[in-house]
């Protein structure tokens, strides 16, 4: 019976603006067609995060702007602009 | 005393500043790595009690000692934290033939603020191809101000170096640096020996300063692109990273300048005005 699957694309982006460069990424591929883990691709699998948008990918999740909090205004740590994407695929389990 | 001949100059300085990596491809001969390897095969190496001082652990002929002792090392260890530092601990981190996941990108221990800084020292001693995976850094991540695998979500970076290198190599890094072991897609176990050392002195203009002043040179004009230019250190820290945000970078830049100042005691040392411009707080009065 086909179902349909998850597929998760995090696109970790140069600043808030969803047309942004891709500098970071990770895919979780709920289907088990494909297996990612840390340092296995060079390259971006899109250039910007737009450009997954007009592959098909769904954003799920904004990065909020939030200020720094005092004191810690130059202080760096996390990727601040970590957009989520999905896309649903057809399983047949 | 390590010969002036084996320290670090201050554009390797500089460049560990701005990426918290150093690599030093072949550094240590064949007749050590096969000595390593012959020992690691047999069941290990023995360490020390966390805070014992280095010159005491791996006493001959243990083969890890024969390669710390080199003073290609011993310039490397002297530069970065200074003399006889504090063995804190090792690990022979084994990747088994086709391990298909990889480890969780982290940075080593838990979140440490202090500008005071370890080193570790990754030794490979046998040739590492990109199939066999080898230890994957992020260069700049060691400011960035995370706790352990709290990082573990991210998978790949812009720039991300996987040390793929020939037997005899050497890396030394900061220990905030990101890092993690990629998969091994060989049928042979992959070996790495990693030494995190802890300074015992004030890490002050440890490394081989006779050109610091000509390095360091005179202020430039604010957003300069000189990549084309002498890699003096103001160009080198002021170098971003492919995977540095927009914004973000231009801290980084901040945080590698307040690294340069703690190192030399250069509290003018700027990079494109960045903090200069912060600590302009005037507070003389026109007479009325």
């Amino acid at each position: 019976m086909s179902q349909q699957r998850q597929k998760i694309l995090i696109l970790y982006l140069g600043n808030s603006a969803l047309d942004s460069n891709v500098k970071g990424w990770t895919l979780y591929d709920g289907t088990g067609q494909e297996s990612h883990t840390t340092g296995d691709s060079d390259s971006p699998p899109y250039a910007t995060g737009l450009d997954a948008l007009l592959d098909g990918w769904r954003v799920i999740q904004f990065p909020q702007l939030i200020p720094p909090y005092p004191g810690m205004e130059y202080t760096t740590s996390f990727q601040m602009y970590e957009f989520i994407f999905e896309k649903l695929e057809a399983f047949n389990g | 005393m390590v010969d002036k001949k084996y320290l670090l100059t201050t554009a390797q300085m500089a460049e560990f500043v701005a990426r918290g990596m150093l690599r030093f491809d072949e550094l240590i001969p064949d007749s050590i790595n096969q000595a390593v390897m012959a020992a690691f095969d047999a069941g290990g190496i023995e360490g020390a009690p966390a805070g014992t001082p280095l010159s005491l652990c791996y006493p001959e002929p243990d083969p890890i000692g024969s390669m710390l002792r080199m003073p290609e090392v011993q310039g490397i260890i002297h530069s970065l934290v200074g003399p006889d530092p504090l063995f804190d601990h090792h690990a022979i981190h084994v990747r088994q033939p086709n391990q298909g996941s990889a480890q969780g990108m982290h940075g080593d221990s838990i979140i440490d603020t202090r500008m005071h800084f370890d080193v570790q020292l990754m030794y490979f001693p046998h040739d590492v191809p990109l199939e066999m995976g080898g230890t994957l850094v992020v260069p700049g991540s060691q400011y960035r101000r995370i706790n352990e695998m709290d990082i573990a979500r991210y998978q790949n970076f812009a720039g991300q170096v996987p040390m793929v290198c020939k037997a005899g190599s050497l890396l030394a890094l900061h220990h905030g640096i990101w890092h993690c072991g990629r998969q091994n897609k060989t049928d042979r176990k992959r070996y790495m020996y990693k030494i995190r050392l802890n300074p015992v002195v004030r890490q002050y203009r440890l490394w081989n300063t006779d050109d610091l002043d000509k390095m360091t040179g005179g202020q430039k004009r604010i957003f300069t692109r000189d990549q084309n230019a002498e890699a003096d250190v103001q160009t080198i820290l002021g170098r971003g990273e492919p995977w540095f945000e927009d914004a973000g970078g231009r801290l980084e830049i901040v945080n590698r300048v307040k690294m340069w100042r703690f190192l030399t005691g250069d509290e003018n040392f700027d990079v494109h005005y960045w903090l200069t411009r912060l600590e302009n707080m005037p507070e003389r009065r026109l007479a009325a």
